[in-house]
């Protein structure tokens, strides 16, 4: 590791305030939640077709995790809120 | 708990859910609702840890988590409480409203979620161990996949 003031070398970036930057929700897999359950709220909570919804509950099971919604960060908020109410494994990050 | 041939729920001509369930199982639901909503009254204990779980990734320092555990957790557990309502008040009814039935989809996945976090299940778990406790977990899954059968309109 170098002993370099690292501050120097990362002047502060001058950017968009973070609360102003778009937030992306996303849920992750986990073992309980049903497939057909997760496709259920999916479509329930942002009024995706049976097929959106279908492909991003596969995302999920296959890959990891899905990027469900984006938005400010009260939207993403609210998007995480609805998805913890019906159980899904859901956080919300920056979309850098 | 013996395996279920029949549909447990099926939707009316009238757009309401026609339940049929022995009443052992209706039993069992009448006695987990309540038992797991006085769990909500600690919303920080280890088991109930997927009913609440952060709001923000990883990078985001704790305080965020904090401030959002702080503002919603408490409107999260009046949520959780009042779908586990519906179920134990509704557990003996003959037929529920979509809105009823909407809760119990959501009360059945609470459950599902703390008997599976206590029972450390994974996605390769033999749905034939025979252990109570294994048992309850799949007749729950059972149940609920079905109540999303019937709240998509699948059948």
């Amino acid at each position: 590791m170098s002993l370099a003031p690292v501050e120097l070398e990362r002047p502060e970036v001058v950017d968009a305030p973070a609360s102003d930057r778009p937030w992306k929700v996303i849920v992750w897999n986990d073992p309980i939640n049903l497939m057909s359950y997760v496709t259920f709220v999916l479509q329930k909570l942002f009024g995706y077709s049976k097929e959106k919804a279908h492909k991003l509950m596969l995302d999920v099971h296959l890959k990891g995790k899905a990027v469900v919604s984006d938005g400010p960060r009260e939207k993403a908020e609210l998007d995480v809120f609805r998805l913890h109410e019906h159980g899904l494994w859901a956080t919300m990050e920056h979309d850098d | 708990m013996a395996p279920l041939f029949r549909r447990p729920v099926r939707r009316t001509r009238s757009g309401r859910y026609a339940l049929n369930l022995s009443a052992d199982e209706r039993a069992v639901l009448e006695s987990l609702a309540p038992q797991l909503r006085e769990a909500l009254t600690d919303p920080d204990a280890p088991g109930l840890r997927r009913l609440f779980p952060p709001a923000y990734g990883e990078e985001v320092d704790a305080d965020k988590q904090e401030e959002y555990a702080r503002l919603m957790q408490e409107d999260l557990v009046e949520r959780h409480g009042a779908a586990l309502n519906v179920l134990e008040q509704t557990a003996r009814a003959d037929e529920l409203s979509p809105d009823e039935l909407d809760a119990w989809v959501r009360a059945l996945n609470h459950l599902r979620l703390v008997i599976g976090t206590s029972l450390d299940v994974t996605e390769a778990d033999d749905p034939h161990t025979n252990d109570p406790e294994h048992q309850l977990y799949y007749f729950l899954g059972y149940l609920q996949e079905c109540v999303v059968e019937a709240l998509a309109g699948d059948d």
